[in-house]
């Protein structure tokens, strides 16, 4: 293995520390109990984990066309991965997937059934 | 028997790590190891596709391999040294939020254009 620049070690740090919180979201999808749990456990794979790789990409590459490309690449999927994820837990709500025995409270479900309140 | 299951499941993710890590791969570059744990993330990913109880698991599941899919065209661009793996990536993670959105319009049970 060669020897690394400094802002090369830098960057893998951030690597190895993006791709610790993409398995851990990894293993919350398998082991949580229920779809908003999972989804969840699954939206820290995008912030910080895949962000994360991303970042640590440009740091090692430095100011070249690959880091360049990494940086639009970290808001391109920090804008439209939380839209999907609240896309998908609004559709799962309404199409009736039920929760987990263990869910103790449901707000949107209460605001869908009461009125609407005008005063605050 | 749950305690026995994290057991042996703690077992081989611990035996996959050293033998990623430390007994295989030692003449390659240390970037092709940080891809393999991403793929093996994505095995797990693909075990949840399968066996997931609704179709909302399956959705959730087919977004996040997108979004790993991403880590892993940015990890060969610095493997490889090659800038145009990435825009691999950005096309992937445009076509997987449009994927998503679609399916969950269709799992609301609107149509596309309301």
């Amino acid at each position: 293995m060669h020897s690394l620049a400094f802002n090369q070690i830098i960057g893998y740090v951030i690597i190895c520390f993006g791709i610790l919180f993409d398995f851990f979201g990894v293993l919350g999808l398998l082991r949580l109990p229920d779809v908003y749990n999972r989804l969840q456990a699954a939206t820290k794979c995008v912030t910080f984990g895949s962000a994360g790789i991303l970042i640590g990409v440009f740091i090692y590459s430095g100011f070249t066309p690959t880091g360049f490309k990494a940086i639009l690449c970290t808001v391109f999927i920090l804008l439209t991965s939380p839209v999907s994820a609240h896309a998908i837990a609004k559709a799962a709500h309404n199409s009736g997937i039920e929760m987990a025995e263990e869910t103790i409270v449901d707000h949107y479900l209460e605001d869908m059934n009461n009125e609407p309140t005008e005063d605050k | 028997m749950k305690t026995f299951k994290w057991f042996i499941g703690l077992i081989i993710i611990v035996t996959l790590f050293i033998l990623n890590f430390f007994v295989f791969f030692q003449e390659i570059d240390f970037s092709y190891k940080l891809i393999n744990v991403l793929l093996f993330c994505s095995l797990f990913i693909l075990m949840r596709v399968v066996k997931g109880p609704s179709v909302a698991d399956r959705i959730v599941a087919i977004d996040i391999l997108g979004v790993l899919i991403i880590g892993i065209c940015a990890l060969l661009s610095i493997a490889l040294e090659r800038s145009y793996y990435i825009d691999i990536g950005i096309a992937w993670g445009l076509q997987s939020f449009i994927g998503a959105m679609a399916l969950a319009k269709f799992l609301e049970g609107r149509s596309l254009d309301a």
